[in-house]
């Protein structure tokens, strides 16, 4: 143990040391924590509990809807359909990023028409979509599938218009084919770019699926939470948008999982 | 050195825009290169040499005159040329390995092929160890002695070089000159290099091309008859080579007393 004097005379010289951690996540824990108290004191108090619940009717609201699995099955729909249009969106996204990045006469002859649909509110395709596709798990998947498309897009067209010309002329030089150009060098270079617009684009998968399933659904999490709405039900709210919160970190973490095992030589030259 | 002129320049001149001016890189340069010849390019620093080489590669067109290699004229990017860019262009999500195997790798040789003909050169240059290294963890030098195995792994009949040792102290640049020699040789390639050093040009070159300053026309042209194969330790202390170097050494201070003028 250090004597007060001795962490003073500490400070005095350097900087404060930062929290380790462990002791990091205690502190987050504890503000977690207060905030879970300061919203049961406030509750029924200074504000009406039917705006904003309390914790303990939202923690019973989501013990029960595990303990009798009504949950998983929305929990489910939900995460299929966010995953399948997040894939969907991903793949075509990313090819036509690769295919108009090395296209200059097609990227030029759309750009016009991409900047348009760029520009739309792709949310607002829904109602098209339910018509298209019917009030299944597609027509979310659709939803989903639009908004990562023109993210995913935009990013590998931007890295693939990045890709150092040194590369591309020494690749060339040493006799690679156009296809060998676009596959060994073209892509991978761009690959960080391509993964950074999917990191950006999964939030937006999970919004055109939930979005999607409020518009004209029976099941998944966003019929969950408009449902509970229409029932003035603020608990089954706050409880689907907890679960919400979970499922897009776990997105993300798998995201982050696969673009570490991708990308070693950026670890490494950290 | 007689021979079939492998590489002929002719009239040769370059301009790029930038912005509203022009810079002027290379004016009426004429030069015949035989094959198996070693041509060393020396002059001040930015004076177009590198342009000049990125012309016979085919990666720039010429603004005048033009580059006439093995009889026709080059008009896209010369993949009969290896290339060895000032800047190092190793793939960085590539360990040294596959970097080096890369041109085989493009021209369909099987894994384990060019991964044995890789290790080989890998320890020709003295890389042995990081075969499994990313270039961001190799050193400036290292990752150009990858670049240098790269280009002769590839063996191409024509080698063209940016300042390809201008990283390595002074006991790696001898080994990798005796290396270029070799096996400039064994494979019966014709070099064209790049350097700012007098006694590197005049060790491995068959003729030295001095360049004025920008933009680059040719001031000299010295033949160097020292006899092959050398030893590029020991040749340096012999009477014909003192006598070339300071031929050489005079008018290139000219050169350069002109540039701070």
């Amino acid at each position: 143990m250090t004597s007060l004097d001795d962490k003073l005379e500490n400070l005095a010289i350097e900087a404060p040391k930062e929290t380790s951690g462990v002791g990091m996540v205690l502190w987050q824990t504890a503000l977690g924590i207060a905030i879970l108290f300061v919203w049961q004191g406030v509750s029924g108090r200074l504000v009406d509990n039917f705006f904003i619940s309390n914790p303990i009717d939202v923690g019973r609201r989501l013990a029960g809807w595990t303990l009798d699995g009504s949950i998983f099955m929305h929990l489910w729909a939900t995460v299929f359909a966010t995953t399948l249009g997040f894939t969907i969106g991903a793949v075509i996204g990313a090819v036509l990023g690769i295919w108009l990045g090395v296209s200059p006469f097609v990227s030029r002859l759309l750009n016009p028409y991409l900047n348009a649909l760029n520009a739309l509110p792709k949310v607002a395709l829904a109602p098209l979509f339910v018509l298209w596709f019917g009030l299944g798990i597609e027509s979310k998947v659709a939803l989903a599938a639009v908004l990562v498309l023109f993210l995913v897009f935009l990013n590998t067209f931007a890295g693939v218009r990045q890709v150092d010309q040194d590369l591309i002329d020494g690749a060339r030089l040493m006799r690679a084919t156009r296809m060998q150009v676009i596959t060994k060098v073209i892509v991978p270079s761009a690959l960080s770019w391509l993964f950074a617009g999917l990191r950006v684009s999964v939030p937006y998968a999970l919004i055109g699926a939930v979005l999607g399933e409020m518009i004209a659904s029976n099941r998944g999490l966003g019929y969950l939470v408009q449902f509970s709405g229409a029932q003035f039900d603020t608990a089954g709210v706050f409880a689907v948008l907890i679960v919400i919160a979970l499922l897009a970190m776990a997105l993300n973490f798998v995201v982050d999982l696969v673009q570490n095992r991708m990308e070693r030589w950026r670890i490494v030259s950290r | 050195m007689a021979g079939p002129a492998m590489i002929e320049i002719q009239h040769l001149a370059k301009s790029f825009r930038r912005g509203d001016s022009t810079v002027e890189a290379l004016r009426n340069f004429n030069l015949n290169i035989a094959k198996r010849e070693i041509i060393a390019i020396i002059g001040p620093s930015g004076c177009g040499k590198s342009t000049l080489l990125n012309m016979i590669a085919g990666l720039y067109t010429p603004s005048k005159g033009r580059i006439v290699y093995k009889g026709s004229a080059v008009a896209d990017v010369n993949t009969d040329v290896g290339y060895m860019t000032q800047k190092d262009n190793l793939l960085p999500w590539r360990n040294v390995r596959d970097n080096i195997a890369f041109p085989l790798e493009l021209a369909g040789i099987d894994k384990a092929e060019r991964e044995a003909r890789a290790d080989a050169v890998i320890k020709q240059v003295d890389l042995d160890g990081f075969e499994t290294r990313f270039p961001t963890e190799l050193s400036g030098g290292m990752r150009k002695r990858a670049c240098l195995a790269r280009m002769m792994l590839y063996g191409a009949e024509t080698a063209l070089l940016d300042e390809p040792f201008a990283a390595l102290d002074a006991q790696l640049k001898l080994a990798m000159h005796d290396l270029l020699l070799r096996l400039a040789a064994d494979n019966e390639q014709t070099v064209v290099f790049v350097t700012h050093d007098l006694m590197e040009a005049v060790t491995l070159a068959d003729r030295v091309i001095v360049c004025t300053r920008r933009p680059a026309m040719i001031a000299l042209e010295q033949a160097i008859p020292l006899p092959r194969p050398r030893d590029v330790l020991n040749v340096r202390f012999t009477s014909e080579f003192k006598e070339l170097y300071d031929t050489l050494w005079e008018r290139l201070r000219a050169e350069y007393q002109e540039e701070r003028v």
